[in-house]
């Protein structure tokens, strides 16, 4: 990474730190659910971008992860939030190997039309199974007990802003720099081989399915613990949260952020989350702006906007070198 | 015995020919423009929600309801309009794009057109109360088979038919068999591609409207419905095999029947035995039951 780039990220980060200090209740509220979709965009674009799979039903994952929550919170009365990432990992894990097996035989349409099947499989799985899940009016999440800390005798916003927001940012942290190294080391560059040219990647002996399976359960895992971290802020998981809008959500993130960079997925998710907030406070049809801007992106801008962010930089920039050679 | 199977027969069938032209307006773009098209639940919607504005007004001025058939399908064949426009204005630009950016196109299209029906209609459902009923009941070996069901049954069948004549017998219709192979080669020959594209859009987007306008006596219009009908136009799609009208057919007729069955014998596998025949079809016949597409 380049400096300028560190220098900017540790600059957000100091940013982030001091923000529940700084920022109103409700916005550091919000940014709870960036800290968690960040995560789970982690998982669904190392799918997307660095091994060209597109997951219609990636919000199955989240799925996953917030109904663990909630089982393990609320019917088993296990609180800790350890204990429910660990079980997602597994869990997201072993349906990832399930569906992936079939799922990665194909790309393209069919891929992505084959994890919306399952996802919407889920939906109605969840849906069917009221005794289990609740149905259609879901499940309720307790506040989970962090690091074996128990803080119910806290106040529900003081928990938000205070441990829980530290808690997701960490791990949205560690997530973070395990999926960089991922993405960065050997493994990583074969899945991006797949994605360029799958043939040559053949033939140079990388086995395309296996790569891809692999992708696809770390993925599904890093969602699965974006799940986790969702569910105690909405306190309670429907299966609304499965249906494939929500994958077409998280799609419409990344593409907005930026796919094509490691951050920009991130960016979505503010974006997204800030967008909705701001807009359904006006009027009740987010969606229609929504989509008309990811109509704009798609034609004008597919690397959404942190490239047109990062032209700008470096037109700046070129325009300042050229001020001091010219004087 | 007799009458549950025919009931739940005619009501399959009844299914399948509204899926079939709402698959049918699929099948044709993914086939020609290789656009695999989200928002065609979007115009069923749209079709259903200005079909009962017209048939309101109709009724209004005077038409008798056993006529409603005729605004119904008017307001499918206004919406012709909506064709042309969100193929120059949209999706022309990303022809030559990523499938996986011409996905996301039309998902943005479902979400405007989703956002554009509540506010025009609101978000309480809406219905034709009365001529569902107007055109009175018939009784087919002891089953209660209402009237209109048949209408819209024999409706489809006839744009079926219309439909594989163009395609197989008309110049037009060799035209778009031609792109739909190598577009590169028929425009070569000299076919007006862009000409062609807008043509087949449209034609696509009405097959949808008509689908959601003539559906809409027997149910009441909700903003959920474009959503809800795409994951069942896309299992017709995937049993039938993309791109092709002889398994938009089959698989409409599969997933209705499959449909009225299992909400008759057990309401709880409804959906999910579709997803997983969906999902069986995928893994044994991934190129579906008479699909070309790889």
């Amino acid at each position: 990474m380049k400096k300028t780039g560190i220098v900017f990220l540790l600059l957000i980060l100091a940013f982030l730190l001091v923000w529940p200090f700084i920022g109103p209740e409700y916005q550091v509220y919000l940014t709870l659910s960036f800290f968690a979709y960040s995560v789970a965009l982690l998982g669904f674009n190392l799918l997307f971008n660095y091994t060209g799979l597109l997951s219609f039903g990636h919000a199955l994952f989240i799925g996953v992860g917030g109904y663990t929550a909630a089982f393990l919170t609320s019917r088993f009365h296990i609180p800790y939030m350890e204990v429910s990432i660990l079980v997602t990992i597994l869990l997201s894990g072993v349906v990832a190997i399930l569906i992936g097996l079939i799922c990665v035989r194909y790309i393209k349409i069919y891929f992505a039309m084959l994890t919306l099947a399952f996802g919407m499989l889920f939906h109605s799985f969840l849906m069917k199974t009221y005794h289990l899940t609740g149905g259609d009016e879901g499940m309720s999440v307790e506040q989970p007990y962090l690091l074996g800390m128990d803080f119910s005798s806290m106040d529900q916003m003081a928990f938000f802003s205070g441990p829980y927001y530290y808690y997701s940012l960490g791990v949205l942290i560690l997530a973070s720099i395990a999926m960089w190294r991922i993405v960065h080391s050997p493994f990583g560059l074969c899945l991006t081989s797949i994605r360029d040219n799958p043939d040559k990647a053949e033939y140079l002996g990388i086995g395309i399915r296996k790569y891809r399976l692999l992708a696809f359960i770390i993925s599904g895992c890093f969602t699965g613990v974006g799940g986790v971290l969702l569910a105690p802020i909405t306190g309670h998981m429907d299966p609304g949260m499965v249906f494939w809008t929500h994958s077409g959500d998280m799609v419409f993130m990344t593409l907005v952020g930026g796919f094509s960079n490691f951050f920009g997925p991130m960016l979505g998710t503010v974006i997204f989350i800030t967008l909705r907030d701001v807009i359904s406070s006006y009027i009740e049809y987010w969606r229609l702006i929504f989509g008309a801007l990811l109509a704009a992106i798609v034609i004008l801008s597919p690397g959404g906007v942190i490239e047109v962010l990062t032209n700008l930089f470096t037109l700046i920039r070129r325009k300042i070198m050229a001020g001091e050679n010219a004087s | 015995m007799v009458e549950t199977i025919v009931n739940i027969l005619f009501s399959g069938i009844f299914h399948a020919s509204v899926l079939f032209l709402v698959a049918a307006g699929l099948q044709l773009v993914f086939g020609v423009q290789k656009i695999f098209n989200l928002a065609c639940g979007s115009f069923y919607a749209l079709g259903a929600y200005l079909g009962i504005v017209f048939v309101k007004y109709f009724l209004s001025v005077g038409g008798p309801p056993v006529l409603a058939i005729l605004p119904l399908l008017a307001a499918g064949f206004v919406l012709a309009i909506i064709g042309p426009i969100i193929e120059r204005g949209l999706l022309r630009f990303v022809y030559d794009r990523d499938v996986h950016f011409q996905l996301l196109l039309t998902f943005a299209l479902l979400l405007m057109i989703e956002d554009i029906i509540k506010l025009i209609w609101g978000t309480y459902p809406l219905s034709t109360q009365g001529v569902y009923l107007a055109f009175g009941i018939l009784d087919i070996f002891g089953a209660s088979i209402p009237v209109y069901n048949l209408i819209v049954i024999v409706a489809s069948i006839v744009i079926a038919g219309i439909m594989a004549h163009i395609l197989s017998n008309t110049r037009f219709g060799r035209i778009i068999r031609a792109t739909s192979d190598n577009n590169e080669m028929a425009q070569a020959l000299g076919i007006n591609i862009n000409n062609i594209y807008v043509k087949v859009f449209t034609l696509g987007t009405v097959l949808g409207t008509i689908g959601g306008a003539l559906v809409i006596p027997s149910t009441a219009a909700m903003s959920e419905m474009a959503v809800d009908l795409i994951v069942l136009a896309f299992a017709v799609v995937v049993i039938g095999g993309l791109g092709s009208m002889k398994g938009a057919f089959v698989g409409a007729l599969l997933v209705g029947i499959l449909k009225s069955v299992s909400f008759a014998v057990y309401p709880e596998l409804e959906m999910l035995l579709i997803y997983i025949i969906v999902i069986v079809v995928l893994v044994f016949k991934p190129q579906g039951l008479f699909g070309t597409a790889t």
